[in-house]
């Protein structure tokens, strides 16, 4: 049994009257990946912005191999440390890369604030390597490259800090369906090479399938259903999971069907 | 007779080397429902907008984009606000930019019949009340503004609004792309019950195969401005005879299929200051050969399957092949 990297005990969140994280608990072993599912409201992505720490929860905690990363961090060692326990990939490449700065430059930033010793040619080099990315697009501004090219740099600068954990929200829902594929090959190689851990935020339940070991599913701020990935998506107990599989389109697909479920729900 | 016929639709943009939509040959029935599928850059967007001649700056097109007979590139503007505003319509992807924020519903609905038409405001608002109900609301919301509507009930609006000038084809581009899923059922189970009810022709543009496949009777499948393969849903999805309609479906995470590794197609589509000698997806294409590279594919019925066109040198190889294996 492998150790926990991440633990969330009792997530609450509320936005006025409404509880967007309503005591969420999830554990992330080390090398796991942890998928959340739900719709739009759900508090998938309040949930994500807790645990990288964009957000304050009104009550319980995030650990980091054990330790309390809610609390408040006093010094600039405290605040980097921290950000090397978790870091956060956005959906949108075109919006999450400042449009003036050459891709390698970025790279050369993250890793000259935190690891202000190390050779950091060597390691941008190693780092592009890593996504997929060559020498031609470390001189690149980010609005020279496509979409899926943008999402490798987005991963590469996340990487660059060594994190313990990696936290994908709709990381690969903007990219199209053969880009899509290659981001999500690369992220299953990086876990194996790396032993990173993933908390991966989707509302696409066939991404789910293809990158976590776990899955939990949210609706309305609760956890409704959680287990293997595997298992929740073959039987799923909870009518709402139901629902959200059977919305998937294909080939002889009652949308009517659905629909009534849906209100019925 | 179709009620949108394009036929070797050019497009050229400036400062561009390739043309943007290069021959696109496309028609869509009375009450039919056909599927538009491609990835971002491939021409299927700026397909759907030309029909409403809805292009981009300094644009210039070859060939005829027919609707109802009547060659839209060619009209007045008289003409093209007639069609506008009667014969097509279109549903936008977000419907939140779609709508002026600080009216009110019922002023965005009866907008078109009060100022094109010239219909009587009482009139124009029992027609918006209807359109309303067909799409699942009550007159409630035309006094409610964009902002207290959730993003289902705007695309719902979205598609009422579409309804107002009892449109003969309606364009939805990417109509459920930015809603959940489960209200995207909602949408799709709404516009199958409009085709019935009004018996309106639908271009649907998409980037999910899956969707194309689960409502559409017939799917063009375009890559790189170019129809690559198109054919009836249930066949081109099951035994695709293109080798990149293949290599997508391959690439789509599903539910069904093994878990492991996807089978990505490598490299990207063609720019478009790319000049473009061959077949445009032959530097990415596993049956690739040298005939690829010299000589752009005809786009071909397939011997005993009239419905089935493919543009590829190669689609044999793939035949017998389905996409299970």
């Amino acid at each position: 049994m492998s150790s926990t990297v991440l633990e969330a005990v009792g997530l609450c969140r509320t936005f006025g009257a409404v509880a967007a994280v309503d005591k969420v608990s999830f554990s992330l072993p080390e090398g796991g990946s942890l998928g959340i599912v739900g719709e739009s409201g759900s508090g998938k992505t309040t949930t994500a912005r807790i645990v990288v720490g964009l957000e304050h929860p009104d009550a319980g905690r995030v650990l980091v191999h054990g330790r309390d990363r809610t609390q408040h961090r006093r010094g600039r060692a405290e605040r980097l440390a921290r950000a090397r326990e978790v870091q956060l990939v956005f959906q949108d490449p075109f919006l999450s890369l400042d449009p003036r700065t050459p891709v390698g430059a970025v790279l050369r930033e993250t890793l000259r604030l935190h690891f202000p010793d190390a050779d950091h040619t060597r390691r941008t080099a190693e780092l592009l390597d890593q996504v997929g990315l060559g020498s031609r697009e470390a001189g690149a501004l980010p609005r020279q490259l496509s979409g899926g090219q943008r999402q490798r740099v987005a991963i590469a600068r996340a990487l660059a800090v060594e994190p313990a954990v990696l936290v994908l929200d709709e990381a690969v829902a903007a990219l199209d369906v053969s880009v899509q594929a290659q981001i999500l090959n690369l992220l299953g190689e990086i876990r194996e090479q790396t032993g990173i851990g993933y908390l991966f935020i989707t509302h696409d339940l066939g991404v789910v399938r293809c990158v976590t070991d776990e899955v939990i599913v949210m609706r309305h701020g609760r956890i409704v259903e959680s287990g293997r990935t595997a298992e929740v998506l073959a039987n799923p107990q909870h009518p709402y999971t139901r629902l959200l599989l059977e919305s998937v389109p294909r080939p002889g697909w009652d949308p009517g069907r659905i629909a009534a479920a849906r209100r019925a729900l | 007779m179709n009620i949108l016929d394009i036929q070797g639709l050019r497009l050229r943009l400036p400062d561009t080397a390739r043309p943007v939509l290069d021959g696109v040959d496309l028609t869509v029935g009375a009450g039919e429902t056909v599927a538009l599928v491609g990835e971002s850059g491939s021409g299927k967007t700026l397909t759907s907008r030309s029909v409403l001649r809805l292009l981009p700056a300094g644009a210039a097109t070859e060939g005829a984009v027919r609707v109802a007979g009547q060659d839209v590139l060619a009209m007045n503007p008289a003409e093209l606000r007639d069609l506008r505003t009667g014969t097509a319509a279109m549903v936008f992807q977000d419907p939140r930019s779609a709508i002026n924020p600080l009216r009110r519903i019922g002023d965005f609905l009866t907008e078109s019949l009060r100022l094109n038409a010239g219909t009587p405001e009482a009139e124009a608002t029992a027609r918006a009340t209807e359109m309303l109900e067909a799409v699942g609301l009550t007159a409630a919301a035309l006094r409610q503004y964009p902002g207290e509507l959730s993003g289902g009930m705007l695309q719902r609006v979205m598609i009422a609004a579409a309804l107002m000038g009892g449109p003969a084809l309606i364009l939805a581009d990417e109509p459920t792309t930015a809603l959940d899923v489960t209200t995207q059922a909602e949408v799709v189970a709404l516009l199958g019950d409009l085709r019935e009810r009004f018996g309106t022709g639908l271009l649907f543009v998409t980037h999910d195969l899956g969707l194309a496949a689960a409502i559409s009777d017939r799917v063009y499948v375009m890559y790189a401005g170019r129809i690559a393969e198109t054919g009836p849903a249930a066949t081109l999805f099951e035994r695709p005879r293109h080798p990149y309609t293949a290599a997508l479906l391959a690439a789509t995470p599903r539910l069904a299929a093994p878990q492991g590794r996807l089978a990505a197609i490598e490299g990207q589509p063609p720019s478009l200051q790319e000049e473009l000698t061959g077949c445009p997806f032959a530097p990415r294409c596993p049956l690739a050969t040298e005939v690829c590279t010299e000589r752009m594919p005809e786009r071909l019925p397939l011997p005993g399957d009239p419905a089935h066109w493919v543009a590829c040198h190669h689609s044999d190889r793939l035949e017998g092949r389905t996409t299970d294996e």
